[in-house]
C-alpha cells in the first residue's frame, strides 16, 4: 500500500489548471499553497503497480513543470 | 482532524503531506497551505467554532477552535481577524493536538520522601501557601519569588502582580519576557518614554522596503513574513535581510547582507553617518520633535552576581552627535564588521530616500545582546534622522517573540520594576496601584530586586528560599542552565511548579501543580501591534486542571489576602480585566471594553471613542497627541524622541584560540520555544524530532566533520552532544554555530553564557565562544 508526497510545480499561470487535472485522479489528494505557484500532492495505492501507473498518469499532465518526490512509505494492508 | 489520525495508514498519510510541505517550506519561505486546515475537519454540522488567538507566538493569528462533544477536534485561521486573515502556520493549526498527550499533568504530584505523590489539589495549595508564608515569616517577604511567563494571560500576570507587590509586598517577581523582551521595552523608554511599537501589522501593505535585523522572520513570524511576501509578488516591494546567518528568510529575500556578530551596533552608527553625509536627515523633523543625549560607555556585562548598572543621560547637540559619528565612515566599519562600504552605503540609500517607505523589523538578533537597549535605541536614530516613524509603511518595529510577552509582561508589568501602569520607583505610579488594589502604599516596594537572571543567582546563593514559577521553562531557557540546574536543586529553595506537561523544570520541584491550557479557560493575550485579544473557554481541561489566575488567588486567599482577591472561580477573568483596566485609563493607553473583545478579533490600544489607534505619535491618527501638532511623542514630558550616542562595544565572550567559534542560539518553524507542547505534537515531533549543530559546510570540511556525525560543542560553562547539521536548514557564517534550543535532551543552554544588557538586563543568547569536537 504505498503512499508517497510530491511537489507538483505548475506551469507558469497554469496552477489551478493542474490542481483541477490532479483532483480528477483517483487515488491523488492535493493540498495546493495559498501563496506560492506549487501543490502538495499525496497519492495512496494499493500496490506498486498501480502507484507506477498513477505517477505516470500525473506526470502526462500538461499543465506540470515538474514532479519532485519529496517522501515513500510502504503499509501494510491493514 | 484527531480521528482520522488514529489509525496508522492516515497517520502515514499526514506525515506524507507534512513532509512535502516542510519540504515546500525550504524553498519558499513563508509558504502556506490554507486549504489543509480544512483538510481534516470532520463532517460534522454539530462542530462548535469558537474565536481566540494562538496559543504560540507574538504574531496574534486569530485561530476558530472547532469543539464537538466537549472536545477541540480542528483548527482553523480565523478569516475575520485582521492579523492573519485566515492564514495559519504549521504550529498554529496543530496546536490543540498537545492536550490530549499521554503525559499531561492533571493533577496535583507533592515531593514525598523523594517521591511524586498524587495529592488533591486544595491539599497541595495549602502546602505552597504556608510554605510560602512561613518562609516569609522566617526570612522575610524578600526570601520568596515568583516567576511567569509573556504566554501568562493578563488576568495571570495581573494577580501574581497584586499577590507579589500589593499583598506581600515584594518586588521578587520577574518572567521569561526579560529573556526576550526587556531590551525592546528599555529602547522604547530610553527613546520615547513609551513602551511598544508606534505603528502595526498594517505598515506591512504601505511600504517599500522591509528591513529585517537578525531577525528569521520565515520561522519565527511566518505569517507575517508571508503577508510581506505578498506585498513582494504584488507590489515589488522588497526585503532586505541582515543578518548572522543565512536562514530561509535570507533566501527569500532580495538581499542578503551578513554581518559579524555583534558588529550590527556599528553598521547602525555607519548608517548614520551616511544619512547625515548625504544630507538626507529631515531637518525640520529632527528640530522639532528630537533631543540629542550620550549615556555612560564600557558598562559591563553583568557576568559577575549582584551586578549593578545605572545609565547617567546627558544631553548633547547635533554637532557632538554627528562628530561622534565619524570614527563610523562605512570604510572604517567594514573592517571588522564585514560589511561591505558599498552595502552600508546601500541601506543607507534606502533609509534616506525620501521618497521610500521603510520598515525595520527586528526580534530576538537586536534583544538577546549585551548592547541590545543601545541597538533599539540605533535602529531607532536612522528612523527619527529620517523622519520615517509613525507612518503607514514607515517606522521601526519591534516584534515579539510569546503571545502575551506585550499584553502581559510589558503591559501588566509582570517585571520586577514594574506596576501595571508605570514602575515601583515612581511614588505616583505606586500610589495609583495602591489605590486600585486597596492597599496602604508603604506596602508596595520602591526598589526593585531580582530581575530573572539575578533572581536564580539569587536562588543559587539561597537568598531566595522559595519560588514559583508558571507557564514557564527556566531549566531549558535560561543561559548557563549549568550552573542554575543545581541551584533549583538545592535544599534551600522550595520549588513549585505550575504546567501543563512534565518539564525538566518541574523535574526539579516539590510541588506541581496542573495547570490548564490555553483554551480550557478563558484569557486575554496582547500580541506585537498592541492588540489586545479575549477568548472564553472553549473546551474542559482533565483531571483537576486549573487556570494559573485561579491557582494563584486560591493561595492568596489561604495566605489571608482574600478581601484583595474578591473575585468568583466563574468569572475572574473578566471581573480582574475590569479592575486592571482602570490603570490604563485614558487616551495614551486606554483598553477595548470586555463587550468589544468578544465580539472583535482583537483591538489595538490605545482604544479611544471606540476606535482602535493604529499608528501612535501621529496627530493624523493618535487623538493624544497634544492639539496643533503634527507630531508629538508624549512619553517624554517635553514631546520629543531622543537620538541616542550609543558606540560600538565588543561582546561578552569572543572566539579565541581555546574556543574559535561563535555559538548563536535559535529557534525552528516547527517548535515553541522550549518544545514542551511542540514535542508533543505528533507531526511537529516528527517533522523536527531533535536539535542539531548546524555548521558552514567549509568549517565542517576542514574540521572532516560529515552531516549526522556526533558533535560535542564545549564552552567555559558546560558542554552538549548533537548530530552536526551541513547544507541543511540554515548556513552559519565561517567560524560560527548555530543550535536550536527546543530540545530538552540537548540542553544548550548548558554551554551559553549569562552576560547581559547592562540596561535591561536581557541575557545575550547569540553570543559566545565555543569549542567543537566529534564526540
Ligand atoms: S505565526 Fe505565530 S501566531 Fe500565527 S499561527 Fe504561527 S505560531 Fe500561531
Amino acid at each position: 500500500m504505498p503512499i508517497k508526497s510530491y511537489l507538483a510545480h505548475p506551469k507558469t499561470g497554469e496552477k489551478q489548471t493542474l490542481i483541477n487535472a490532479l483532483s480528477l485522479l483517483n487515488g491523488c489528494e492535493v493540498i495546493p499553497a495559498t501563496n506560492q505557484d506549487v501543490v502538495v500532492v499525496v497519492t495512496e495505492t494499493s500496490d506498486d503497480a498501480s502507484d507506477v501507473i498513477l505517477k505516470d498518469k500525473i506526470e502526462h499532465i500538461d499543465s506540470l513543470k515538474l514532479l519532485a518526490l519529496v517522501s515513500g512509505f510502504n503499509t501494510p494492508q491493514n | 482532524m484527531y480521528n482520522s489520525l488514529s489509525s496508522r495508514r492516515n497517520f502515514i498519510k499526514k506525515m506524507a503531506q507534512l513532509s512535502a510541505m516542510t519540504a515546500a517550506a525550504a524553498m519558499f519561505p513563508g509558504i502556506l497551505f490554507a486549504s489543509e486546515q480544512e483538510a481534516g475537519i470532520p463532517n460534522s454540522a454539530n462542530l462548535d467554532w469558537k474565536k481566540g488567538p494562538c496559543r504560540f507566538c507574538g504574531v496574534g493569528c486569530g485561530i476558530l477552535v472547532g469543539t464537538e462533544n466537549g472536545k477541540a477536534v480542528a483548527v482553523k485561521g480565523d478569516p475575520n481577524c485582521s492579523v492573519n486573515k485566515g492564514l495559519l502556520c504549521v504550529k498554529g493549526y496543530h496546536q490543540t493536538m498537545c492536550i490530549q498527550s499521554k503525559d499531561r499533568l492533571t493533577h496535583a504530584l507533592v515531593k514525598k520522601n523523594g517521591k511524586y505523590v498524587k495529592t488533591p489539589l486544595n491539599e497541595a495549595l495549602d502546602i505552597v501557601a504556608n510554605k510560602m508564608k512561613s518562609t516569609i515569616e522566617a526570612h522575610g517577604k524578600d526570601s520568596v519569588a515568583m516567576y511567569t511567563s509573556g504566554q501568562s494571560t493578563i488576568p495571570e500576570g495581573y494577580v501574581a502582580s497584586k499577590l507579589m507587590k500589593g499583598a506581600i509586598g515584594t518586588n521578587n517577581l520577574d518572567c521569561n519576557a526579560r529573556l526576550c523582551m526587556a531590551s525592546a521595552v528599555a529602547g522604547f523608554l530610553t527613546t520615547f518614554g513609551a513602551d511598544e511599537p508606534m505603528g502595526c501589522y498594517e505598515d506591512i501593505d504601505h511600504a517599500d522596503y522591509f528591513i529585517t535585523w537578525g531577525n528569521n522572520m520565515a520561522e519565527m513570524h511566518p505569517v507575517l513574513f508571508s503577508r510581506m511576501l505578498e506585498q513582494k509578488t504584488r507590489r515589488g516591494a522588497k526585503i532586505i535581510d541582515f543578518a548572522t546567518r543565512t536562514s530561509r528568510s535570507s533566501t527569500a529575500s532580495d538581499r542578503s547582507i551578513l554581518f559579524e556578530p555583534q558588529t550590527d551596533l556599528a553598521v547602525a552608527n555607519a548608517i548614520c553617518y551616511e544619512i547625515i553625509n548625504n544630507g538626507w536627515v529631515n531637518k525640520s523633523f529632527v528640530e522639532k520633535h528630537c533631543n540629542f543625549s550620550k549615556g555612560l560607555t564600557n558598562i559591563g556585562y553583568g557576568t559577575e552576581d549582584k551586578f549593578n548598572f545605572k545609565d547617567k543621560p546627558e544631553k548633547i547637540d547635533f554637532a557632538a552627535f554627528k562628530a561622534f559619528l565619524n570614527d563610523y565612515t562605512p570604510e572604517k566599519v567594514e573592517k571588522y564588521s564585514k560589511v561591505s562600504a558599498k552595502d552600508i552605503k546601500y541601506l543607507a540609500s534606502i533609509y534616506g530616500d525620501p521618497n521610500k517607505k521603510v520598515v525595520s523589523y527586528w526580534c530576538m538578533g537586536m534583544n538577546q545582546h549585551t548592547r541590545g537597549t543601545w541597538m533599539n535605541n540605533l535602529v531607532y536614530n536612522i528612523h527619527l534622522l529620517t523622519g520615517k516613524i509613525s507612518q503607514p509603511g514607515n517606522g521601526p518595529f519591534s516584534l515579539t517573540g510569546q503571545p502575551s510577552a506585550c499584553g502581559t509582561a510589558r503591559e501588566v508589568g509582570t517585571f520586577t520594576h514594574k506596576l501595571p501602569k508605570g514602575v515601583v520607583m515612581n511614588p505616583k505610579h505606586r500610589a495609583l496601584a495602591a489605590k486600585i488594589w486597596k492597599v496602604p502604599v508603604e506596602r508596595i516596594p520602591a526598589k526593585p530586586t531580582y530581575h530573572a537572571t539575578e533572581m536564580f543567582r539569587a536562588v543559587d546563593r539561597g537568598d531566595i528560599k522559595f519560588i514559583w514559577t508558571q507557564v514557564t521553562n527556566p531549566l531549558v531557557s535560561l543561559p548557563k542552565t549549568s550552573r542554575y540546574r543545581p541551584a533549583m536543586e538545592k535544599d534551600s529553595c522550595f520549588v513549585v511548579v505550575s504546567d501543563v506537561f512534565p518539564t525538566p523544570t518541574s523535574d526539579v520541584a516539590d510541588v506541581i501543580l496542573p495547570a490548564s491550557w490555553h483554551i480550557e479557560k478563558s484569557g486575554l493575550y496582547g500580541n506585537s501591534e498592541r492588540r489586545t485579544q479575549h477568548w472564553d473557554k472553549m473546551v474542559e481541561g482533565p483531571g483537576e486542571t486549573t487556570p494559573d489566575a485561579w491557582m494563584t488567588i486560591e493561595v492568596a486567599k489561604r495566605m489571608g489576602y482574600g478581601d484583595l482577591f474578591p473575585y468568583s472561580e466563574e468569572n475572574h477573568v473578566e471581573e480582574i480585566y475590569n479592575e486592571y483596566r482602570q490603570f490604563h485609563e485614558g487616551a495614551k493607553h486606554g483598553m477595548a471594553p470586555l463587550e468589544v473583545l468578544k465580539k472583535e478579533s482583537g483591538a489595538i490600544w490605545p482604544y479611544v471613542n471606540g476606535k482602535s489607534t493604529q499608528w501612535r505619535f501621529n496627530a493624523k491618527y493618535d487623538p493624544a497627541c497634544k492639539e496643533g501638532s503634527d507630531f508629538d511623542f508624549y512619553g517624554k514630558p517635553d514631546g520629543k524622541a531622543v537620538i541616542w550616542q550609543r558606540p560600538y562595544e565588543p561582546a561578552a565572550e569572543s572566539p579565541d584560540a581555546e574556543y574559535p567559534f561563535w555559538l548563536n542560539t535559535g529557534r525552528v518553524i516547527e517548535h515553541w520555544h522550549t518544545g514542551s507542547m511542540t514535542r508533543r505534537i505528533p507531526v511537529l515531533h516528527k517533522a523536527m524530532p531533535e536539535a542539531y549543530i548546524e555548521f558552514h559546510p567549509d568549517d565542517a570540511k576542514a574540521l572532516k566533520i560529515r552531516d549526522g556525525e556526533n558533535i560535542k560543542v564545549t564552552s567555559r560553562r558546560g558542554s552538549c552532544v548533537l548530530p552536526a547539521s551541513v547544507n541543511k536548514r540554515g548556513l552559519p557564517t565561517r567560524g560560527q554555530v548555530f543550535v536550536p534550543f527546543f530540545d530538552e535532551n540537548m540542553l544548550i543552554n548548558d554551554v551559553t553564557l549569562d552576560a547581559f544588557c547592562p540596561i535591561s538586563k536581557e541575557p545575550d543568547y547569540k553570543k559566545c565562544a565555543v569549542k567543537v569536537e566529534k564526540a
